[in-house]
């Protein structure tokens, strides 16, 4: 769906004139009784029979489908890769060594120019004490990623993950996104396996899916020019599956892209993953668009119901990805709950800190037991995992379930679409 | 004889037959009210979207994709109150801090202050206080009428208008004619909470019973007013309870044909003796909306009143039953002592934004749902679905 969007404050009729150019191409009643009635039955009838659907019919689905549909197919899809009713979560906490970044992304109001006002780079005392912290409160995950720091080499990484794993084993470093890879290769000037090699030899356990943004070029060449390709981003995923760590994925929207890139954004992670099997879960979320750099290249932030439509279409398209995350983060506990029944499997990380999408005027932090309690109220049970989505709760029978470590986590792909039928909702 | 149902028709039923809601579909389908038990199975389904297809179908039915809101604003005209409701975090006694009663000038100004605004409608509730006079309430009236002549007043709810008749001195069939020719238009529907004489007993009992209630909302629409219907849900209610008071709303309108809207409130614990009970959640939130469109088959609009739901919950429950969001507001006090952390006014852009992003149609109406604005005026929009 070609979207159009208006920025600024509107007087009344303004608002009427960009209604119209921007609403969605279909009402939602013409799911039922419009043109693509039939067409979209038949796509409805291949989900719930397990089959994979097309790039033409992913499309049809996210500019022609209502709410209901999405969410019914999502909740589908959802029973049968999860017949148990348990959603997951991780107590973690983001860990951000710098904002010291040279990559200008416009949408990014967390980076800062070498140099610059604000510019950061935490010392090792300020770090061992967040980890410090993190631990005491049962983390087990240390979610490190920040600024392309322009002097900060694989080594420092090294050196970092080999102190945190002596000192803290049972804290997982889920660090380093493709682009951070991607940059400490061009540092390096070495291949980015080398890298991959060295870190998950000082302790790596597991890439987070950060700075895929949209996996289309148009739309990479507008708002971030300068960060690593589609392609490559693909490229160093594969190597990181290659190198027998998994990673994540994720999709930032409700930008400059379209439906039909937002499909193909779907579409490239699909295919790596009928690869290489590595990625344990795809999450997504709008733009954030207050106080970044090139506000005013961005639409106001995208409303509620769109992020829930495409978080479910993720669920319908991604039938090789395990595991999809919500974003309360940024859309609050209540749509949080909400998505648990469109698609969603896990609550994502508990955050003790969070600084990215903070610093674009997005704020929506919980506590641990408020987190169980949405989940619960959901009709689910709330577990504790580890980065590879193993079970890891000590409060219930279930102590262990899933993969325990990085070792073990490629043995637990998961099943392909046809496989599994139970419990469907 | 046996008409072919629509292929729309057949999946929903299917879809509801493999949730183990056939039979209930069979009756939506075919316009049958359905039973308390059948409400029951509605409240109990594990079936979230089978029961929201059922609803969302009757939702399309009334109205296809037609969304209501209007602009207005909110007055309360006083947090004094004698009830002390245990979920309620707004009343206050005389001299308690924060204690409030606006004079009829004052609460004119509050309407003269959105003058520039296109408000149609002003809603006016607040706590019964036995020491405010009659003359009060008609002065009230006629004050805000002539700070701004046009505007709709949907004023007092029942609870309001059993304290006024009693200042009164005079039954209410008397009074109302008195307060519409004072300026009153239309009634809220709040005051409602769950008609239960088990939870009245335990959370409300000095507020007027259900039958009272009922009694005096069908005295109001034998007036000629229209008015709202609510139910106050998320505390100590059982489901049995809220599907009676959803029966017992649908069987007076079979009488009276007066209500024009049920808004499900959802209980907000802050700051309120019952701050122990959480609230309903967004999907029971969802599940409210969705269950009301169903039991409610003589009841042309239910409301996902974004004030206290939020635009997440409402914008989503447009799917789930809903065909109103309420409107504009201003300036809200009931719920946001209470705990609402939603801004207290949303501009009218706002509101057709999100509308439209659901894949709706919004449509600005009055009070009493007539067109004022849509954007897709080319698009035949047939009047509202009219009431008896």
């Amino acid at each position: 769906m070609q979207r159009t969007y208006t920025t600024d404050s509107m007087t009344a009729d303004a608002t009427t004139e960009s209604a119209l150019a921007s609403a969605p191409q279909g009402r939602a009643s013409d799911v039922r009784h419009g043109p693509y009635a039939a067409e979209l039955a038949r796509i409805e009838d291949k989900v719930l029979d397990a089959a994979r659907i097309d790039r033409a019919e992913a499309e049809l689905l996210h500019e022609r489908a209502d709410l209901a549909l999405l969410g019914r197919l999502a909740d589908h899809v959802r029973w049968r890769l999860h017949p148990r009713p348990i959603v997951t979560y991780i107590v973690d906490r983001n860990l951000n060594p710098t904002n010291v970044c040279v990559t200008d992304c416009g949408f990014c109001a967390f980076y800062r120019r070498p140099g610059a006002d604000g510019a950061y780079l935490l010392s090792r005392e300020e770090i061992d004490a967040k980890i410090e912290e993190t631990s005491r409160q049962g983390g087990r995950q240390l979610l490190m990623q920040g600024g392309h720091h322009p002097y900060l080499k694989t080594d420092w990484w090294c050196e970092l993950i080999a102190h945190i794993r002596a000192r803290w084993p049972h804290v997982n470093c889920h660090a380093l996104s493709a682009p951070e890879l991607d940059h400490l290769s061009k540092l390096d000037k070495r291949p980015v396996e080398a890298v991959i090699a060295d870190l998950a030899a000082a302790g790596l356990g597991s890439v987070p899916g950060a700075g895929a943004e949209i996996l289309v070029e148009r739309v990479r060449k507008i708002i971030a020019p300068k960060k690593t390709s589609t392609d490559r981003w693909l490229e160093v995923h594969r190597k990181v599956h290659a190198a027998g760590l998994r990673s994540s994925a994720t999709m930032m929207f409700g930008h400059v892209e379209t439906g039909a890139e937002r499909v193909e954004h779907m579409l490239r992670l699909r295919e790596l993953q009928d690869e290489t099997g590595g990625f344990t879960a795809f999450a997504c979320w709008l733009m954030q668009p207050d106080g970044v750099p090139e506000e005013d290249r961005y639409p106001r932030r995208g409303t509620p119901v769109e992020y829930l439509r495409v978080q479910a279409l993720s669920r319908i398209v991604l039938d090789n990805f395990a595991n999809i995350q919500t974003s309360y983060v940024t859309q609050g506990l209540d749509m949080g709950q909400i998505t648990l029944r469109y698609g969603c499997n896990d609550f994502g990380g508990t955050m003790l800190e969070e600084n990215v999408v903070s610093a674009a005027g997005c704020f929506h932090l919980a506590p641990i037991q408020r987190i169980e309690r949405v989940i619960e109220r959901a009709g689910f049970q709330a577990r504790q995992r580890n980065s590879w989505y193993g079970i890891v709760d000590a409060r219930h029978d279930e102590r262990v379930d899933g993969p325990r470590g990085p070792e073990n986590a490629a043995a637990a792909r998961p099943s392909a679409p046809r496989a599994a039928a139970a419990g469907v909702r | 004889m046996i008409t072919a149902r629509a292929p729309s028709d057949e999946r929903l039923l299917r879809h509801a037959r493999g949730a183990g809601l056939g039979e209930i579909a069979e009756k939506v389908l075919a316009r049958q009210r359905l039973s308390i038990d059948e409400g029951l199975a509605l409240y109990r389904t594990p079936h979230l979207h089978a029961l929201g297809a059922l609803a969302n179908h009757v939702r399309e039915r009334w109205h296809g994709d037609r969304t209501y809101f209007n602009v207005n604003q909110h007055v309360n005209y006083t947090n004094l109150c004698n009830k002390l409701c245990k979920f309620c975090a707004f009343q206050r006694l005389p001299g308690e801090e924060g204690a409030y009663w606006l004079t009829p000038e004052q609460a004119a100004d509050k309407i003269r202050a959105q003058l520039a605004e296109p408000v149609t409608e002003v809603h006016m509730v607040a706590g019964v206080w036995p020491r405010i006079p009659y003359s009060y309430y008609l002065e009230l009236l006629r004050a805000v009428k002539a700070a701004r002549p046009s505007i709709h007043i949907k004023a007092f709810t029942m609870v309001e208008l059993d304290q006024i008749a009693k200042v009164a001195k005079k039954p209410l069939e008397q009074v109302l004619p008195e307060l519409i020719e004072a300026g009153l238009g239309s009634c809220p529907g709040g005051g409602a909470e769950v008609f239960s004489e088990r939870v009245r007993a335990a959370t409300y009992h000095l507020k007027i019973s259900g039958d009272e209630w009922l009694a005096i909302a069908r005295q109001v629409h034998r007036a000629g007013l229209r008015s709202n219907c609510t139910m106050l849900h998320g505390h100590i209610e059982t489901i049995e309870e809220r599907v009676d008071h959803l029966d017992r709303l649908r069987r007076l309108q079979d009488e009276t044909g007066g209500f024009q809207t049920y808004i499900p409130l959802s209980f907000h614990p802050e700051n309120s003796e019952l701050a122990h009970v959480e609230g309903p959640s967004a999907l029971d939130e969802l599940r409210e909306i969705a269950v009301a469109r169903l039991l409610l088959d003589n009841i042309p609009h239910v409301k996902a009143y974004w004030i206290l739901l939020d635009i997440p919950v409402a914008q989503t429950a447009l799917s789930f039953g809903a065909d109103d969001v309420d409107g504009t507001v201003v300036e809200e006090h009931i719920y946001h002592d209470a705990g609402a952390t939603t801004p207290q006014r949303v501009a009218r852009s706002e509101l057709v934004h999100w509308i439209e992003r659901a894949g709706r149609v919004p449509v600005e109406r009055d009070t009493l749902y007539n067109v004022v604005w849509s954007p897709h005026q080319a698009a035949s929009l047939p009047s509202p679905a009219g009431v008896s």
